[in-house]
């Protein structure tokens, strides 16, 4: 099963880079964990937690880069399926955290099926426009299937409700049928109909979730929610200079400004401590990985390993974009993990996973000849 | 690969790939640029903000809603209190802190300590109350000692003050500390740990109106922990505030009555339900809950037998006694078992089967009607017309009449009583109702349970021509500015199962009994005004068999009767209804009288043309 040719392919360089990235998100958590002290003295103990679930990501990565990524292909409808059967399941039995029911518990670990969704959704979408794609771009009448295998999710994840979440899911669809291209007029229908049925939907939302979404697109309605943990996130980023306070010296980060910390707003501990110069590293990072997942769907010699290998590119990008955007205040505050470096379970797993199935594109890459 | 050739080649995706990455390097820039602005140019000020000071989020408590009584008189306010906090993170070390604060203070340090115990877990920058409502010395001596209390901080907190201490302590309620399961629970979403909510009374019934909106600020301090900076502001909407239905100088003139005794005078108006006046007695201080009670003051008002924390007027429990001759005499006339004109025969007693029951009246009454019976409470009457009535019927009537079930009224833990069918007892207690046990229920003495303000409810109906009023306690609702947010109107729940004819033939009875020398209400009398009335003697325990005369004063407290008195008046324009309950009280007619008189005279207004 294992060919020579897939070992001496291995790519090496975005294995060190998914290392590298998960290394400094158990350093920033350990810090975050540190400053994280309750008044009995006694320490979080994320970063414990996250390098379980890295060594767990692992396992999972390389489980997916071993078998040919093309049974992906032919798996890709049962896939889709079982992922929207955990979505369901979860609107039933699913575990209620803070107001919104996203997880699944199975004995001693839960994790969130709506993670998993996004590289189910990457993995259909792929199989359709490979065979759909042309120059002349997508009509609308090729659209509609992969609007619907992209709206039920939507709908179920809005209905947790997670806003951060689905609203990744919808940028993944969206990059990727841009990518395969679509007709000018399809494109302009789209947006006109996306217009519109965000209008009506508005009149069936309940009004809490209308003011969720108030919120989120306008987070001066709310500014001492939402607004405190910007102004927070702010202070912490900038005070950060040029070189940063030092490794576990952050104040911001002592300060605990949000529970969150190692979560959404990992990334300020990091630029607090780090500066300007570690902050930059750390994007500049993100940008290697997003080249070269590109470059990995360029030099797939098929199509259905070309458009999944940008799906899941974009789906990395994205979340790191958000995340970072709204670390550095350009975003509203909305629950987008950074992939690797903010602590939880299903977004390390599913991150890593997605990094399998890359590696897995790039290894096979000359399995296929023109 | 063959569609794939036809169709687009690697150029094809080479370009479009080209064109993505255009895109996210972009992306990438304006990060990279955001960066630089923030940490190279903007750094220095935020480096300054987050050396010499830090950011809080401190809540505004918004001031709870103000309780008038119908005529604007203040009933409840806040005051502003002095409470000692403590910020862990500034602290350093906080049980130093506290230690020195207790050496200082010489005060108490267990309830310190553990009021920092139960703060684990919270977050170090969130202030953790020490002390509630410090004295003024206090705060001086801390801001004295500043410098050697790090983290230590006052704040100026509104308190809940009941401005006649225990007065309608029941109907207004008081307040206590938030529980966590409260907080778990999702109806208290604005609350916080520490906030204190309603726990009785109106307070606890209008909570939410009551509560307004929590406000918000975030304030800079420096390393002291005093204020630098106040960034932003959201104000708090402040509560809104209640008019009751209360009359405060019948409030007060109820309670002057009953103290010393245990029991409850309630008053309601006839014509729409308002609760006039709400005494129980013994009453509360619901000041003490606000300032924060301590364990043994509770265990002592929990423990205390004659309950002080219960409303009587709602939640206490009582057979009705001879009040519930109107209930029978309700449902003899309209079941036609007797009329206007049926006179029945009262020996003094009344032979059932092989036992003899008694009327209060040793030697009889002679024969009587209707509006003889109810005038001199005849029992023997009744006890003819509940026999012929059987007991089921008689319960449906009573249950039309709103025993048996609450009033509704907008205070919560009120009790439904018990209206016995044969149904009842045989599921209740396994053994057939005996025919008997009818005849004591026709006169108010067999299993049945009322609340004085069923009784009222009743009584208020006998005077307004059969409505039942749900009893309101809220007049009206206005937010802190003065606009009208919810006006109580009257909120009719059925009618009497009576006729027109009927009420007058009762009404005529019951004002035969206040205003004949022979009734037994004699002495709830007023000159000038026709009071109609009702008195009642609730059984404790059976009298033993001998039919010796004992003097009230020769029995035991707890074996003595409830007095019982309801009553409305001007007989012909109802303005007021009043049902007195005086727990062991001897006799309705001579305990509870006087005592629904001096109420019906202090609302008339008509003080001092007898007495």
């Amino acid at each position: 099963m294992i060919d020579r040719r897939l070992l001496e392919h291995f790519d090496w360089v975005l294995l060190g880079l998914t290392f590298v990235l998960g290394g400094i998100g158990l350093l920033t958590l350990y810090s975050a964990a540190t400053a994280n002290v309750d008044i009995a003295g006694v320490r979080g103990l994320v970063h414990l937690k996250q390098s379980y679930w890295l060594a767990i990501g692992t396992g999972a990565m390389i489980l997916l880069a071993l078998f040919s990524y093309r049974w992906l292909n032919r798996l890709a409808l049962p896939i889709y399926c079982c992922s929207i059967g955990l979505l369901v399941a979860v609107l039933f039995v699913g575990k209620e955290v803070s107001g919104s029911q996203r997880w699944l518990v199975l004995g001693p670990v839960s994790f969130q099926p709506s993670e998993v969704m996004k590289i189910s959704l990457a993995i259909i979408l792929a199989r359709y426009f490979s065979d759909s794609v042309s120059e002349r771009g997508l009509s609308l009448r090729e659209l509609w299937k992969p609007l619907i295998w992209t709206l039920i999710p939507f709908a179920l994840i809005v209905k947790q409700p997670d806003l951060g979440t689905s609203l990744i899911l919808f940028l993944i669809a969206g990059t990727m049928t841009i990518f395969v291209k679509i007709e000018r007029r399809s494109l302009l229908c789209l947006t006109a109909a996306g217009i519109a049925g965000s209008v009506v939907a508005w009149f069936f939302l309940k009004e809490y979730q209308k003011q969720r979404i108030l919120a989120f697109l306008d987070p001066q309605g709310d500014p001492l929610g939402a607004g405190y943990h910007i102004i927070q996130s702010k202070i912490a980023v900038g005070s950060g200079l040029l070189f940063g306070k030092g490794f576990l010296k952050g104040t911001q980060n002592a300060l605990s400004f949000l529970p969150e910390q190692h979560t959404d707003f990992i990334f300020s501990v990091l630029a607090e401590e780090w500066g300007f110069l570690g902050a930059a590293v750390v994007i500049s990072l993100y940008m290697l990985v997003v080249v070269w997942g590109f470059s990995i769907a360029v030099r797939s010699k098929e199509p259905f390993g070309t458009i999944l290998a940008v799906g899941l590119t974009s789906m990395i990008f994205w979340q790191a974009f958000i995340n970072l955007a709204m670390a550095l205040a350009l975003l509203p505050v909305v629950g987008v993990t950074l992939p690797l470096i903010s602590y939880g379970g299903s977004s390390v797993l599913v991150t890593m996973g997605a990094i399998g199935i890359l590696l897995n594109i790039s290894m096979r890459r000359f399995l296929f000849k023109e | 690969m063959n569609t794939y050739l036809h169709t687009v080649d690697s150029d094809w995706y080479r370009q479009r790939v080209a064109g993505a990455l255009i895109c996210i390097l972009a992306a990438f820039l304006i990060l990279l640029v955001r960066l630089f602005y923030l940490q190279i140019i903007e750094g220095p000020e935020f480096r300054r903000q987050s050396q010499n000071n830090c950011v809080r989020l401190q809540g505004i408590p918004p001031a709870r809603g103000l309780i008038f009584d119908r005529d604007g008189v203040l009933l409840v306010e806040n005051r502003p209190s002095f409470n000692v906090s403590i910020v862990p993170r500034e602290a350093k070390n906080p049980r130093r802190v506290v230690q020195k604060l207790v050496d200082l203070l010489n005060i108490v340090p267990e309830t310190l300590f553990a009021r920092l115990a139960e703060a684990r877990g919270v977050h170090s920058f969130r202030p953790v109350l020490l002390k509630r409502d410090v004295s003024r010395d206090v705060v001086a001596i801390i801001e004295a000692y500043k410098l050697d209390l790090p983290g230590i901080v006052i704040t100026v907190e509104p308190m809940r003050h009941y401005v006649e201490g225990k007065r309608a302590s029941h109907l207004l309620g008081y307040l206590g500390e938030i529980s966590s399961e409260e907080l778990k629970s999702g109806c208290f979403a604005d609350n916080r740990i520490g906030d204190f909510i309603g726990k009785f009374g109106v307070e606890k019934a209008y909570e939410l109106y009551f509560h307004g909106k929590r406000g918000e600020q975030q304030i800079e301090v420096n390393a002291l922990g005093q204020l630098t900076r106040v960034l932003r502001t959201e104000e708090a909407i402040p509560g809104k505030n209640f008019y009751l239905a209360l009359d405060i100088a019948l409030q007060r003139k109820a309670e002057a009555l009953l103290s010393g005794k245990v029991g409850t005078a309630v008053a309601m108006d006839p014509s729409n339900g308002h609760i006039l006046a709400m005494a129980s007695c013994p009453a509360f201080d619901p000041n003490a809950f606000a300032e924060g009670m301590t364990y043994e003051s509770w265990n002592d008002l929990a423990s205390n037998q004659f309950r002080p924390m219960e409303n009587k007027a709602i939640q206490g429990q009582y057979p009705p006694g001879s009040t519930f001759k109107i209930v029978t005499a309700i449902a003899g006339l309209e079941e036609g078992v007797i009329t206007e004109h049926t006179r029945l025969f009262c020996p003094g007693y009344y032979r059932y089967g092989n036992r003899t029951f008694r009327c209060w009246k040793r030697g009889g009454h002679g024969f009587m009607d209707i509006t003889d019976a109810l005038a001199q409470s005849c029992d023997v009457f009744f006890y003819q017309v509940g026999e012929k009535l059987g007991v089921d019927r008689l319960a449906r009537y009573a249950e039309a009449c709103g025993l048996g079930s609450p009033t509704g009224v907008d205070l919560d833990k009120e009790a439904k009583g018990l209206v016995p069918t044969s149904g009842w007892k045989l599921s209740r207690m396994g053994v057939p109702w005996q025919g008997g046990e009818t005849l004591s229920v026709a006169i108010g003495q067999g299993f049945d349970l009322v609340t004085p303000i069923q009784m009222l409810s009743l009584i208020s109906a006998v005077a307004n021509g059969g409505t039942l009023y749900k009893p309101l306690v809220v007049s009206r609702i206005e937010s802190s500015d003065g606009s009208l947010v919810k006006k109580e109107v009257p909120v009719p729940l059925g009618g009497l199962p009576a006729s027109e004819e009927t009420l007058q033939i009762i009404s005529g009875g019951l004002r035969d009994a206040v205003n004949k020398p022979t009734g037994t209400a004699w002495i709830a009398r007023i000159s000038g005004v026709d009071v109609v009335g009702k008195t009642g003697t609730a059984q404790v325990v059976r009298m033993e068999k001998d039919n010796k005369e004992i003097s009230i004063e020769n029995i035991r407290l707890q074996h003595r009767d409830h007095a019982w008195f309801i009553a409305f008046a001007p007989a012909e324009e109802p303005r007021v209804a009043v049902a007195v309950l005086v727990e062991h009280g001897g006799h309705g007619s001579t305990e509870a009288g006087p005592i629904a008189r001096e109420m019906i005279k202090t609302y008339l207004g008509i003080e001092g043309l007898r007495n």
